[in-house]
């Protein structure tokens, strides 16, 4: 079950999505989320829907690994559609109880759910298709105007890279724990939730504890190969702008503006 | 008497339908007697792990049974959860899974979860921490006050103090000195003389299996490809080498002077064996 999570994966390919500089990715990302939220009626959603299946098809990243991202947030998704469901005004068409089921909050809720699901599926696009090590050097470059203002943009970058390179270690270690704990007779599965949570001390306190060592070993290993943070440091993959590039943020800039056509043209 | 674990016909399929998918268990038979002592070797991935796992419960094979005690462990949830304690299983470095505040309650943590009384946890956590050498004092310091080995120990009694009827270590020695391995293998040899419980043990140690063990299992590609007593199972020298394993050290001595034209048996595997065989030959004059 927990192997199962797939927050932060790269699954390595050779696609022209995968070659892309993940500076374009970044902000292509950016930019669809942009127009996500721009988009308003049926016309604009589906050029949306049409502009992820593309990537989607493109980057060869399997529909069950995009429905395994969605899963663990399907209850934000579903609360949020019931949540609109009941809660917007409008022609009442049915009535259950006290709640008032309208046209307009059907209509709203497919809306929101679809955004969402757009939103994590696109998100996700990036980090299965953006190796963690490219995604923070994207990310380090793009935010590197924010140096002049003193920010520390090379530690932040390297602080995630590290935290997303941990999140399946941490992961299998957790999975590891929980099974010998269980072998102890833990029992994670029944009882109410204060009892639950109680049950959870005896996987937490290792895992920390073992994140603690893993940092710990982490930082001597870096220094004991002399790295003390971002200045003078130079790249062996300096990150370069191709063509390629260059096309993918036109086709985004594309899509903003077909976004905002449509939704003229749907009268919203 | 029936052995009191038995597999039968064991497959496990990890990620079924992905891309990931990759066959761990291919068909394994296997069973222990009680008070046997059984050693498991075999390459990196040719699914020791999985298999000790699903002989607790841990992991339900993709098919498959496992029986204990005759029946199987699959039969009813309270059977599940009884095996669980019967069937007691060390994972590899233990010591990273303490997690209270004292090693008496760290121990205490499965008989506790067993819904035993408060007097006999006790008796149990001294029980178990007898058998691993840790004293009165040692039990009331904060696991992270104890030295690596006697941590490992101390995690080792957790399931100890169960009183499994199969107690199941996978690889209880790794990493540690020459006189913390070699404790740690008597604690769980002791173990097994004093309740005539049936000890597995997995390791990449041949010297272990062949001082400690009646019997091994190799493992290679999710099946056991040899099950027979030490000797003669690491008789099959080349077979074993085929597949990445080593033999023990006093094996590969009585291989070499055996190459050299000494004439000694080819089931020796422990260093006593060979000085014994070599005492026997200087007696016979030397004449090879």
């Amino acid at each position: 079950m927990l192997r199962d999570i797939t927050i932060g994966q790269y699954f390595p390919d050779d696609t022209s999505v995968h070659r892309l500089d993940p500076r374009t990715k970044l902000i292509w990302t950016l930019v669809f989320i942009t127009a996500l939220f721009m988009a308003r009626g049926v016309p604009s959603y589906a050029l949306m829907l049409c502009a992820l299946v593309c990537c989607v098809f493109i980057s060869r990243v399997g529909a069950r690994a995009l429905v395994g991202s969605i899963k663990p947030v399907l209850i934000i998704i579903c609360i949020t559609a019931i949540l609109n469901v009941f809660f917007t005004r409008g022609e009442v068409i049915a009535r259950l109880w006290v709640l008032e089921v309208t046209r307009e909050g059907l209509v709203n809720a497919a809306y929101m759910a679809s955004r969402l699901v757009m939103l994590i599926s696109g998100t996700f696009l990036l980090t299965y298709t953006t190796s963690p090590i490219a995604l923070t050097d994207g990310i380090e470059s793009l935010l590197g105007p924010l140096k002049k203002l003193r920010l520390p943009v090379h530690e932040l970058a390297m602080m995630m890279s590290i935290a997303l390179r941990f999140i399946p270690t941490l992961i299998e270690e957790t999975d590891k724990i929980m099974s010998a704990q269980k072998a102890r007779g833990a029992d994670f599965e029944t009882g109410g939730l204060v009892k639950r949570a109680k049950a959870m001390l005896p996987i937490l306190i290792p895992l920390f504890i073992s994140a603690f060592r893993r940092a710990d070993e982490l930082a001597v290993a870096m220094e004991s190969r002399c790295y003390h943070g971002g200045e003078g440091r130079t790249r062996m993959k300096k990150l370069r702008m191709a063509a390629r590039d260059y096309a993918a943020l036109a086709l985004g800039a594309a899509l903003l503006a077909l976004v905002a056509i449509a939704n003229t043209l749907s009268g919203a | 008497m029936s052995p009191i674990i038995k597999a039968e016909k064991i497959t496990h399929v990890y990620g079924t339908g992905t891309v990931f998918e990759r066959t761990a268990l291919a068909g394994v038979d296997f069973q222990a007697e009680r008070g046997e002592c059984v050693g498991i070797i075999g390459h990196t991935g040719s699914g020791k792990s999985t298999f000790i796992q699903t002989l607790n419960g841990l992991i339900k094979p993709t098919s498959g049974s496992v029986f204990f005690d005759g029946a199987d462990i699959r039969q009813s949830k309270e059977r599940a959860r009884e095996v669980r304690f019967k069937v007691g299983l060390v994972f590899q470095y233990p010591e990273y899974q303490l997690f209270e505040e004292t090693v008496f309650k760290d121990i205490a943590f499965g008989p506790k979860n067993m819904g035993l009384t408060e007097s006999e946890i006790s008796e149990r956590v001294r029980e178990a921490a007898d058998f691993v050498g840790l004293d009165d004092e040692d039990l009331e310091k904060s696991p992270f006050e104890l030295s690596g080995g006697q941590r490992r120990r101390a995690a080792i009694a957790g399931v100890i103090a169960m009183r499994p009827q199969v107690l199941i270590a996978d690889e209880p020695t790794a990493g540690l000195d020459p006189s913390g391995s070699a404790e740690i293998t008597a604690n769980i040899e002791a173990y097994r003389r004093s309740t005539g419980a049936a000890v597995i043990i997995v390791t990449h140690s041949m010297d272990e299996i062949a001082r400690n063990a009646d019997r091994v299992a190799v493992f290679d590609e999710g099946r056991i490809v040899i099950d027979a007593p030490p000797a003669r199972a690491f008789s099959r020298g080349e077979e074993l080498t085929a597949m990445g394993l080593g033999l023990p050290t006093a094996a590969v001595i009585a291989a070499r002077l055996r190459e050299r034209g000494l004439r000694i048996a080819d089931d020796i595997i422990t260093s006593e064996g060979l000085r014994a065989a070599l005492r026997a030959f200087r007696r016979g004059g030397g004449n090879a």
